[in-house]
């Protein structure tokens, strides 16, 4: 039985709709990539998924052990965040709060938010104030806090933007780590084509064409071929 | 020099200075932990927009022939009413909350000013309405319902923020991220903007409608130059807010000189201060 199961899909705002006919469905252990051009709909499709918006129209359905607040969510970061008084631990920790009904933090919560900073190489940085990390650090803060709240589904929104090569490789390869070692469902909005076709097991294309099926299918379809040829002559 | 001691030590005597500096230092506590989350929420101008509003429900109040000392009856709810609508959950596009504020700010201080000159209540229009401004003193004339109300608001606000302190860091850090994950958002925004609304007005009592803002954003920019956890920004804008404003009392009895301004005056100086020692650390 699939984790989350998208059927007949309607996106949109105030009834403007961006995105329509949008199927897919996400199991265990899939490392899905939402990809499409800027403005075809993929961030309003993650917002819909995590409840933040309402579709318009069509299902969305949880299922094999996942409700619909289980999805652990690496948001962009806003200009806000960049400057907030608030240590690693704090946020990290913060993303404990949803999971039970009582306001303080206890032994338990405490000993997952280090068990995640440690998975996520930022233990050291525990009492260290957000605003004055890297970006890259500052995003596997996000990370691990993502992980505080859910271990079954992470959806990432373009977890590498902003970031450099090296960085870049290294985020990739805990987000792997992540899906291979731990079981860890991916979804991830991305920008980078390139990296999408290389990791992920699946991809969702939205647009005007839509496509959803495995990573080998979609090098073969035309859209597919198409869109990673015109992303890769941009690059150069 | 020396007879600004000797006036502050017989003030302190009295115990209308007593009570101004106890309820001072609650009403200092509790808008200081506000101000934390309405400054880091990038919200610190609907503190000002309220204390407009307080300006003409106070005036709306006077020609109800309420006295000073009962009028919160009147300023409370409208006060809390328009925060609310605010800082309404899923506020639409057509309304900026920028914009919003600004209108509600304008609009109250014409209507108040409108009431006062329609239906006066004393001879003296502008000393009215510098009052209900700038506070002139009203802290100095407490009567014993607003001692009591003011410290069982400031206490339940104090109480609120300590027991909601995990909730209110994950709400203000990331709305979109605590939404989804199981935290009921909407709820807490509506606790923070009726707890905003009881602060602004308990702070029309010390410093006045115009000067409400110093009180809100001064501790909180003071600590954050300074500190770097979320805890210990709330702890330092708490006890910077506390001490600026008893400092301030005290002075204004000593020198007198109007309460409010003089509080706002300590703000600035500590302010600058903590500006400076931030200045020098950074280039150590």
């Amino acid at each position: 039985m699939a984790q989350l199961t998208c059927e007949n899909l309607v996106l949109g705002y105030e009834g403007h709709v961006v995105l329509e006919n949008v199927n897919f469905s996400v199991e265990k252990g899939d490392y899905l990539c939402i990809v499409g051009e800027n403005g075809s709909g993929k961030s309003t499709l993650m917002k819909t998924v995590l409840g933040l918006q309402k579709p318009l129209g069509g299902s969305i359905a949880f299922g094999d052990g996942v409700k619909n607040n289980e999805i652990g969510y690496l948001p962009q970061q806003t200009q806000a965040q960049r400057d907030f008084p608030a240590t690693v631990e704090e946020i990290v920790l913060s993303g404990c709060q949803g999971r039970s009904g009582r306001l303080f933090y206890g032994k338990a919560e405490k000993a997952l938010a280090r068990e995640n900073m440690e998975k996520m190489h930022i233990t050291q940085f525990a009492k260290r104030c957000y605003r004055e990390l890297s970006g890259g650090q500052q995003q596997r803060v996000l990370l691990a806090r993502a992980l505080c709240a859910t271990r079954k589904i992470l959806l990432l929104d373009e977890p590498v933007s902003g970031l450099d090569p090296k960085v870049t490789a290294e985020m990739y390869s805990l987000i792997e780590q992540l899906n291979r070692e731990d079981q860890v469902t991916i979804m991830m909005v991305s920008h980078d084509i390139g990296a999408a076709v290389s990791y992920a097991t699946k991809i969702l294309h939205v647009g005007h064409t839509m496509f959803f099926g495995t990573t080998e299918e979609y090098r073969q379809a035309d859209i597919g071929s198409r869109f990673l040829q015109l992303e890769g002559s941009e690059r150069k | 020099m020396s007879d600004f001691f000797e006036n502050i030590l017989m003030f302190l005597g009295e115990s209308y200075v007593q009570k101004a500096l106890i309820v001072g230092a609650l009403i200092s506590l509790s808008s200081s932990l506000l101000g934390v989350i309405l400054v880091l929420k990038h919200f610190s101008f609907i503190g000002d927009g309220l204390s407009r509003v307080t300006f003409a429900a106070t005036a709306v109040a006077s020609i109800m022939n309420l006295t000073a000392s009962n009028n919160m009856l009147v300023v409370l709810p409208i006060t809390m009413l328009c925060a609310i609508l605010l800082l309404r959950p899923g506020q639409s596009s057509k309304m900026r909350g920028d914009a919003a504020i600004a209108l509600i700010s304008v609009s109250a201080m014409a209507v108040g000013y409108l009431v006062l000159s329609k239906f006066p209540t004393s001879n003296n229009l502008s000393k009215d309405v510098c009052t209900t401004l700038f506070g002139s003193g009203s802290i100095l004339m407490l009567s014993s319902l607003q001692v009591w109300l003011s410290v069982g608001l400031s206490v339940a606000v104090v109480v609120i923020f300590v027991l909601f302190y995990n909730k209110i860091f994950a709400v203000t850090f990331d709305e979109s991220f605590a939404r989804t994950s199981g935290t009921r958002v909407a709820a807490y925004n509506l606790l923070i903007a009726s707890v905003i609304a009881i602060i602004i007005v308990l702070a029309m009592n010390l410093v006045g409608s115009l000067l409400i803002s110093a009180l809100i954003i001064f501790p909180a920019m003071s600590a954050m130059r300074l500190f770097k956890s979320f805890r210990s920004v709330s702890i330092c804008s708490a006890v910077f807010s506390v001490v600026c404003s008893l400092l301030g009392i005290l002075i204004s009895c000593g020198a007198s000189t109007p309460v409010g301004s003089t509080i706002v005056a300590v703000d600035i100086v500590v302010f600058l201060a903590f500006c400076a020692v931030s200045a020098v650390r950074r280039k150590a």
